[in-house]
C-alpha cells in the first residue's frame, strides 16, 4: 500500500532524475558520492564530517563506465602479510561444510526472497542475471560477506559493514579474489556511524543481526535512517516462541552444535508483530514476511508462511515523514 | 567506534578497471576491453596477432561430444545464464561442420535412442528443430522377448497415451543439431570452441591462496597482483596449443576415460563385463517401424529403426564371437543377424492356456493396455550390411563424486552403463539439464558458479537416478548372463508380468522414456 509514492512527491523526485527510470533511478541521482570522487573510503569518511552535502551524481546510466573507470591503481590497504594470514580464516567462513554451515544452508533462500521483493519493488526484471545493477545497497553486519557477494554478483553496488574488524579483513580478502565481488565496499563500522556521516542506500540488509544488538528499536531506526525514501529495507531474525527455543536454541546449539552455545539468547529474540511494530515507528512499513523451513531430510531451507522460528522481512521506507535530519536535509 | 575503523576500499577501486575487461566482454577473449580500461592495456600483450593474456571464462566444458555442447546449449539458452562466458575444449574436427546433414546418405552406425525426457530437452533448448530437418526415425512400438520362447512384451506409446516411445538419431546428428543451435545463440562460435586438448588442469588451493605473499611485493604493477589474487582462486587449464586458461567452473563431459576426472583424482567404481557390442548399420526391403530386442545366452541384440529401410544392431555377445563377427562376410554376418532376430538359439513365443488365464486375472485390475492383446511378430529381415562394423568392450562405471569445488562431470564421464536399452546418452542429458538448471538457480541467487554447495545440488538431484538406472540394467544384465532352468523360468515369468499386467507395463514404459525418475512406485 505505502508502496506506491504520492504523486505529488514522485513528481518532486522525478524534476531532478530522468523519467524513464523506476525508484532506483531516483534514489541514486539524488544520493551521495559516485566511486569518482571517492577512491578510498577514509578519505570521504572526512569529507562526510564536514557535514557537506556531496555533489549529486549526474544521471549516467548504471552500466557506463564511470563507475568503473574511477580509483586508478592506488595503493592497496591489503597487506600481502594480513592476506596470507587470514585467507586461512576466510577458508572457515567460506567452507560451507564448516562452521557457519547453517548460514551457507539459509543463503540461497534468504537471496531469493531478496531477489524477488527488490525486483519487484524497484521494477527489475527477474529473468536478468544482474537485476540489482545500479541500486546502493547496504549489507549491516556482513560478517564474512556471504551475503554481500551474491549481492555484488546480482548487480548490486554494495557497503558492507561489521562490528568486527577480523570479519571484515576476512570478507574483503575473500571478495578480492573475485573481479566481480572486489568492487565491494568493506568497512568496519557502524549502522549508527554511518548515519551521522548522512549516507543513504537504495536498499538496507540486515539479516541475522537485530537479535545481537543491545537497542532493538535504536536500531530499527539507523536502519531507516541509512534508507532513502522509498527505499527497500530487508530484516531477518529468530522469533521469540517456543518452537524457536526449541529449535533455534536448545536443537542447534545445544544438539546439532550447528552454532556455540549462547549464541542466542531467547529474551533478546523478537517476534514478527515486534519487527513490525519497530520498523513502523521507524517510518518503514513492511510490506512482506515469510518464514523459512528447514526439512531436514533434504536438508534445505525454503520459504514459508510459517514464520515461527526464523523469519525475513521486507519493508518500504516511508518518504512523507521524514524523521531523521538526514532525510529532512535532502528532502528540503 | 569512529576511530577503530578500518576500511578496505582501496583494492575494490584499484581491481575494478580490470574487473571491466573480463567481465564485460561478450565473447570469453578478453580482446574486448574499452579505451577506457587502461589498467588492462599493458596485460593484453599481442604475440603475432594471438593474445598472450590467458582468457578467463565462467564455465570451461572439457569435451564437445553430445552432452559437453548439450550443457553449453542449454546454458546459452536461458535467460540467467546466457550471459556467461563458455569455452568448449575439443579437437575433434567435427566441431568445424555446421550444416545440416543429407538424409540421402546412408546412416551413421553410431546412433542412440532418444526418450521423450530427452527430446523435450531438447525441444527446450531449441535444437529439436535442427534434429528435425535431419534423418531420424521415432518408433511406437517395442517387442522384447528372450530365446527360451517362454515370453515376450510388447510395448506401445498407446500405452501410456502417448504418440511414439522413443526416436532413433545419429549422434553425429545430435551433436550438430546442439551446435547449430549453440552458433545461433552467439554472434562468434569459433571463439568459444578451443579445437585443442587438454594437457593438465590445476585446482586452486588455500596454500596457494596463502602462497602469493612473495610475488605481491615485488615492485609489479598493482594491476598484475590483483589478477593473480584473481586467478589464485580460479581453476587453470592447459591446453596442447600452450594457450591457458582460467575457469570459475570446469565440466568434464570427457567421456567413460575422463581426464578431468582422472586429473580431479575421483574414484570410481565399476567393472568391465565380459561382453562387447558390435554395432552396424542394415538394409532392409521395407521400413522398420518397431524397436527389436532379443535377450540371447551371449547378450542382447537390438534392431532400432533409423528411417528409409535401413536398421541399427546393437549386439551384446562375448568380446572373441564379437571378432569373428567383425571380420566375417557381410553376406555372413547378415545371415548371423537373421538368424539371431528368428529361430536361433530357441523357438518363437507362443500364446498358452497361462496367458489367456493371465489376461483375465489382470484385466480386471486396471483398464488393459493397448498392446495386451498384441501378438508375437518376427521382425523384418536384414538383406546387407552397409556399414563398417564396429566392436568395443562394455563395462559399468560409476564416479563416487559427480562434483568438487569448481568441478562438475556429466554424461559418461560420471557413468556408464550397458547399452541394452539405450539409456546411457539419456542420462547424460539429464546430466546436462539439471547441471544447466542448478547454474541458472546459482546464477539467480548471485553463488559462484563452481561453488560446491550449489553443485552438490546437481550431484543429490542426478545420482539416485543414475544409480538407479545403472542398477536396473546391469540386474538385466546379470540375468541374463545365466542360462539356468528355474532362473529361465523366473524371466519368462517377468516377461508375462510386464505383458500383461497393464500398470506395471505402463510402469515400465514411462521409466524407460524418462518420465519418471524412478523404476517403481512413482
Amino acid at each position: 500500500m505505502l508502496r506506491r509514492v504520492p504523486p505529488s512527491l514522485r513528481r518532486g523526485l522525478l524534476s531532478s532524475a530522468s523519467t524513464h527510470y523506476g525508484g532506483a533511478q531516483i534514489l541514486n541521482s539524488s544520493h551521495s558520492p559516485s566511486k569518482s570522487l571517492l577512491p578510498q573510503w577514509r578519505r570521504r569518511a572526512s569529507v562526510a564530517s564536514t557535514s557537506a552535502p556531496p555533489p549529486p551524481r549526474p544521471p549516467s546510466p548504471p552500466r557506463g563506465p564511470s563507475r568503473s573507470g574511477g580509483g586508478g591503481p592506488t595503493v592497496s590497504s591489503l597487506n600481502p602479510a594480513e592476506v596470507a594470514k587470514f585467507a586461512a580464516i576466510a577458508e572457515t567462513w567460506w567452507d560451507a561444510s564448516g562452521p557457519f554451515k547453517p548460514l551457507h544452508l539459509m543463503n540461497p533462500t534468504r537471496l531469493s526472497f531478496i531477489r524477488s521483493t527488490l525486483c519487484r519493488h524497484f521494477r527489475r526484471d527477474p529473468y536478468s542475471s544482474k537485476p540489482l545493477e545500479g541500486l546502493k545497497v547496504i549489507d549491516v553486519g556482513c560478517g564474512g560477506g556471504i551475503l554481500s557477494e551474491p549481492l555484488a554478483r546480482m548487480g548490486a553496488t554494495v557497503t558492507a559493514i561489521d562490528a568486527v574488524e577480523k570479519n571484515i579483513k576476512i570478507a574483503s580478502i575473500h571478495a578480492a579474489s573475485d573481479p566481480t565481488t572486489a568492487s565491494i565496499e568493506y568497512c568496519c563500522t557502524t549502522a549508527e556511524a554511518l548515519v551521522k556521516e548522512k549516507r543513504l542506500f537504495d536498499a538496507v540488509i540486515s539479516l541475522e543481526v537485530i537479535e545481537h544488538v543491545a537497542n532493538p528499536l535504536e536500531f530499527c531506526e539507523s536502519l531507516s535512517a541509512l534508507t532513502v525514501p522509498n527505499g527497500a529495507t530487508v530484516v531477518s531474525t529468530i522469533n521469540r516462541s517456543m518452537r524457536a527455543y526449541a529449535t533455534a536454541i536448545v536443537a542447534a546449539e545445544y544438539i546439532l552444535r550447528w552454532l556455540p552455545r549462547g549464541t542466542h539468547e531467547w529474551s533478546k529474540l523478537v517476534t514478527p508483530e515486534e519487527l513490525s511494530l519497530m520498523l513502523q515507528k521507524a517510518s518503514i512499513s513492511v510490506e512482506e514476511m515469510a518464514g523459512f523451513v528447514y526439512n531436514p531430510l533434504s536438508g534445505e531451507w525454503s520459504l514459508s508462511e510459517d514464520t515461527g522460528v526464523n523469519y525475513i522481512a521486507f519493508g518500504i521506507k516511508k518518504n512523507e515523514t521524514p524523521s531523521t535530519d538526514s532525510i529532512k536535509a535532502r528532502l528540503s | 567506534m569512529l576511530s577503530r575503523r578500518r576500511c578496505f576500499t582501496a583494492a575494490a577501486n584499484r581491481i575494478r578497471p580490470l574487473a571491466r575487461a573480463f567481465c564485460d566482454a561478450p565473447a570469453p577473449r578478453a580482446d574486448a576491453a574499452p579505451g577506457g580500461a587502461p589498467g588492462s592495456q599493458d596485460r593484453t600483450q599481442e604475440v603475432g596477432g594471438v593474445k598472450a593474456a590467458p582468457d578467463v571464462l565462467d564455465v570451461a566444458i572439457v569435451g564437445g561430444g553430445m552432452v559437453g555442447l548439450a550443457v553449453a546449449c542449454a546454458l546459452s539458452n536461458m535467460p540467467l545464464t546466457k550471459h556467461l562466458r563458455v569455452a568448449i575444449i575439443d579437437s575433434n574436427p567435427a566441431l568445424k561442420s555446421r550444416n545440416h546433414l543429407t538424409k540421402n546418405s546412408i546412416p551413421d552406425s553410431r546412433v542412440s535412442t532418444v526418450t521423450p525426457a530427452t527430446i523435450s530437452f531438447f525441444k527446450d533448448i531449441g535444437a529439436w528443430e535442427h534434429v528435425q530437418q535431419q534423418r531420424h526415425a521415432f518408433f511406437g512400438k517395442m517387442q522384447v522377448w528372450d530365446y527360451t520362447g517362454l515370453g515376450y512384451t510388447r510395448y506401445n506409446a498407446r500405452d501410456v497415451g502417448k504418440e511414439y516411445l522413443g526416436c532413433v538419431v545419429e549422434n553425429k546428428v545430435l551433436c550438430n543439431s546442439l551446435l547449430l543451435r549453440f552458433q545461433e545463440e552467439l554472434d562468434d562460435i569459433e571463439s568459444v570452441i578451443y579445437p585443442t586438448r587438454l594437457v593438465s588442469l590445476t585446482f586452486p588451493s588455500i596454500s596457494k591462496q596463502a602462497g602469493m605473499k612473495p610475488t605481491s611485493s615485488e615492485p609489479l604493477s598493482a594491476g598484475h597482483a590483483t589478477e593473480e589474487l584473481h586467478r589464485s582462486n580460479l581453476v587453470k587449464l592447459d591446453l596442447s596449443d600452450g594457450r591457458t586458461l582460467y575457469s570459475k567452473l570446469v565440466i568434464g563431459a570427457d567421456g567413460s576415460k575422463s581426464n578431468v576426472r582422472q586429473i580431479a583424482g575421483i574414484k570410481t567404481t565399476g567393472w568391465n563385463y565380459p561382453q562387447s557390442a558390435i554395432i552396424c548399420t542394415v538394409e532392409h526391403v521395407v521400413e522398420n517401424d518397431c524397436a527389436w530386442q532379443r535377450f540371447l545366452p551371449s547378450g542382447p541384440i537390438a534392431l532400432l529403426p533409423i528411417g528409409n529401410n535401413f536398421s541399427n544392431i546393437v549386439w551384446t555377445m562375448s568380446p572373441e564371437e564379437s571378432l569373428r563377427h567383425k571380420s566375417m562376410s557381410p553376406e555372413e554376418f547378415v545371415k548371423s543377424v537373421n538368424h539371431a532376430l528368428d529361430f536361433g538359439y530357441g523357438p518363437h513365443p507362443r500364446s498358452s492356456a497361462l496367458d489367456h488365464y493371465m489376461e483375465k486375472f489382470f484385466s480386471g485390475i486396471g483398464n488393459t493396455a493397448a498392446s495386451t492383446k498384441e501378438c508375437f511378430e518376427v521382425p523384418p529381415k536384414a538383406t546387407g550390411v552397409v556399414s563398417e562394423r564396429m566392436a568395443f568392450p562394455l563395462s559399468l562405471m560409476h564416479s563416487h563424486d559427480y562434483v568438487s569445488k569448481r568441478l562438475a562431470l556429466v554424461g559418461d564421464a560420471a557413468h556408464t552403463v550397458h547399452p541394452l536399452a539405450g539409456q546411457g546418452v539419456n542420462l547424460g542429458f539429464g546430466d546436462a539439464a539439471a547441471l544447466a538448471k542448478v547454474i541458472a538457480e546459482g546464477v539467480s541467487v548471485g553463488s559462484d558458479v563452481g561453488d560446491l554447495t550449489l553443485l552438490q545440488r546437481y550431484e543429490k538431484d542426478r545420482k539416485a537416478a543414475n544409480v538407479a538406472m545403472t542398477a536396473v540394467l546391469d540386474g538385466f544384465q546379470k540375468m541374463y548372463s545365466v542360462d539356468f532352468g528355474p532362473l529361465n523360468v523366473v524371466r519368462a515369468a517377468a516377461f508375462h508380468g510386464a505383458q500383461y499386467i497393464s500398470p506395471l507395463k505402463r510402469n515400465i514404459i514411462s521409466y524407460a522414456m524418462g518420465d519418471t525418475k524412478w523404476p517403481i512406485f512413482s
